[in-house]
């Protein structure tokens, strides 16, 4: 037996865009146990229910983290218009659909980067982030913000695409679907990447069952976890399947990814095919009144808003889940037993946001 | 920009921002913006590190690492605070858990707004931030070189008085 010894990750480190601290007990090369703590972006954005009222509410919802922003917005606006009943017209639930794939493209696509930057493959991480660019300007042009586009209202929706609008989105996916699978050789095909990835980290479905995890991470697994398939917004109306891989290694859970990105290139060709003619929101009276748990599919996962009002215009209670605190327990897994030099990328393949997981 | 002689390394940190305005400040790194033409360069070691960027409020958990991450800047340095959190607290001023924007902390010398800030103004503060290097880096310069010379003459006057 080799000498043990602890050696830091974070919360500052070249890997990480954002602060997450994890002590690594090393037995030479080998990670015996990982120990997490964070807090280092916890701001209690929870709490503002009691200075902010509902409305307003919408947009630190949004702000929980600027990656998935778009889908932090609907899981809390959906919440709340489950309990006031309000029925939200048809095209505006196409649009948060679409809204909501595009977010999905541009989160997958920079995690995606994040990986081949990971793994030593700096062109291939600028060539993902070049492309995430096509996808941001889609969301810029209909929205009128990059990352943060604040769209959402109790009732509905702010902005449209029109027609001629979405016509020139889904010639552009086209585009965009080739450039996708130019890259998906380099990922998927490649021996360097493959011996990067193939057999690192497994999680096997037992245990991502019983570590609850949660998205992509799980559906790499085997579980098929997809909260997409429960038809909120225009999902009921569009033909899909999860996206499933059995192996539960780190190169399952990257080849989920870009399939899940063809997927949403599909689904917004879907939509924009079915998309209905009509208004854009309903006019909402009155405050909420009663709870609701609403779970929506994040880019990382399932994520879970629960909205508690009493009648007035503060709410109660607000809780937000989110994917990647349910994951960290499955990091936490995977990295026993690993090699010191795959950390790094075993970090990553969890797709971690610690912005949404501390709030 | 005027006349620029050092090529500043960029330090970059996620103080309790929301990830919107590290996206975009990895964004500007990337060929589409490419903020690395001003001849800067992302480093994730304090060491070598010439700009702080931070993104996001100042919360009790990360203001010790904030300091220390700016503590081992070697000097000259300056400080970027990049996104409406990390200039005044922002959206998230009235949580229980964040003291202020990155000045309650450390001198910041140049601030971006915008929520998230736009890589576009981010890069306009890039440019302002080395800009204000240069001229500190000129400064501590011409100190050291005194210093250099003010010693030189000492040894040089013990030599000629012995």
């Amino acid at each position: 037996m080799g000498k043990v010894s602890v050696v830091p990750f974070g919360p500052q480190h070249p890997v990480l865009p954002e602060p997450i601290h994890l002590d690594l007990v090393l037995e030479d090369e080998k990670v015996i146990e990982a120990v997490p703590s964070i807090g280092f972006v916890h701001r209690g954005l929870e709490s503002l229910i009691v200075k902010k009222d509902y409305n307003e509410m919408v947009y630190v919802a949004e702000r929980t983290c600027g990656i998935c922003s778009f889908g932090h917005g609907m899981g809390y606006v959906e919440a709340v218009e489950k309990i006031m009943n309000v029925e939200i017209p048809a095209r505006a639930r196409y649009l948060r659909t679409i809204w909501m794939e595009l977010s999905r493209m541009h989160s997958h696509l920079l995690w995606l980067g994040l990986l081949a930057d990971a793994f030593g493959y700096e062109s291939l991480f600028y060539h993902c982030w070049r492309i995430r660019e096509q996808v941001l300007d889609m969301i810029e042009e209909s929205t009128g913000g990059r990352v943060i586009f604040s769209v959402n209202k109790v009732g509905g929706v702010m902005k449209d695409i029109d027609a001629q609008m979405l016509g020139r989105f889904v010639e552009k996916l086209g585009d965009v679907e080739e450039q996708i699978c130019a890259i998906r050789k380099n990922f998927l095909g490649d021996r360097t990447v493959q011996m990067r990835l193939c057999g690192v980290g497994v999680l096997t479905k037992k245990q991502a069952h019983d570590l609850g995890c949660a998205g992509p991470f799980g559906r790499a697994s085997g579980i098929a976890t997809d909260m997409r398939i429960r038809g909120y917004g225009a999902y009921a109306d569009l033909d899909f399947e999860p996206i499933i891989r059995t192996d539960g290694d780190s190169y399952a859970r990257c080849a989920c990814r870009i399939d899940e990105l063809l997927q949403s290139i599909d689904l917004i060709r879907q939509a924009a095919a079915k998309i209905p003619a009509g208004d854009l929101s309903v006019p909402v009276k009155g405050n909420p009144d009663g709870e609701y748990f609403m779970r929506i599919e994040q880019p990382r996962g399932e994520a879970v808003y629960y909205v508690k009002g009493s009648g007035k215009p503060y709410l109660n209670r607000l809780r937000i889940r989110t994917p990647t605190f349910a994951n960290l327990a499955g990091l936490c897994e995977t990295l026993k037993g690993a090699d010191y030099a795959d950390v790094p990328i075993l970090v990553l393949t969890i797709d971690p946001c610690i912005s949404c997981t501390e709030r | 920009m005027g006349k620029v002689k050092k090529s500043p390394w960029v330090l970059h940190y996620d103080g309790s921002s929301c990830n919107g305005c590290d996206i975009e400040v990895l964004a500007c790194m990337t060929p589409v913006y490419d903020a690395e033409r001003f001849g800067i360069i992302n480093t994730g070691d304090p060491l070598q590190a010439d700009i702080f960027l931070i993104t996001g409020g100042i919360n009790t958990q990360n203001q010790a690492v904030v300091r220390q991450l700016y503590d081992q800047m070697p000097r000259p340095k300056v400080v970027v605070a990049v996104g409406t959190c990390a200039c005044t607290g922002g959206i998230f001023k009235e949580c229980y858990n964040i003291l202020g924007g990155a000045d309650t902390t450390l001198p910041v010398d140049i601030y971006v707004p915008g929520c998230a800030a736009r890589p576009q103004a981010i890069i306009d503060g890039l440019v302002q931030a080395i800009e204000l290097f240069q001229k500190r880096s000129n400064k501590h310069d011409a100190i050291e070189r005194r210093h250099k010379e003010e010693e030189g003459k000492k040894a040089h006057g013990k030599v000629s008085g012995e």
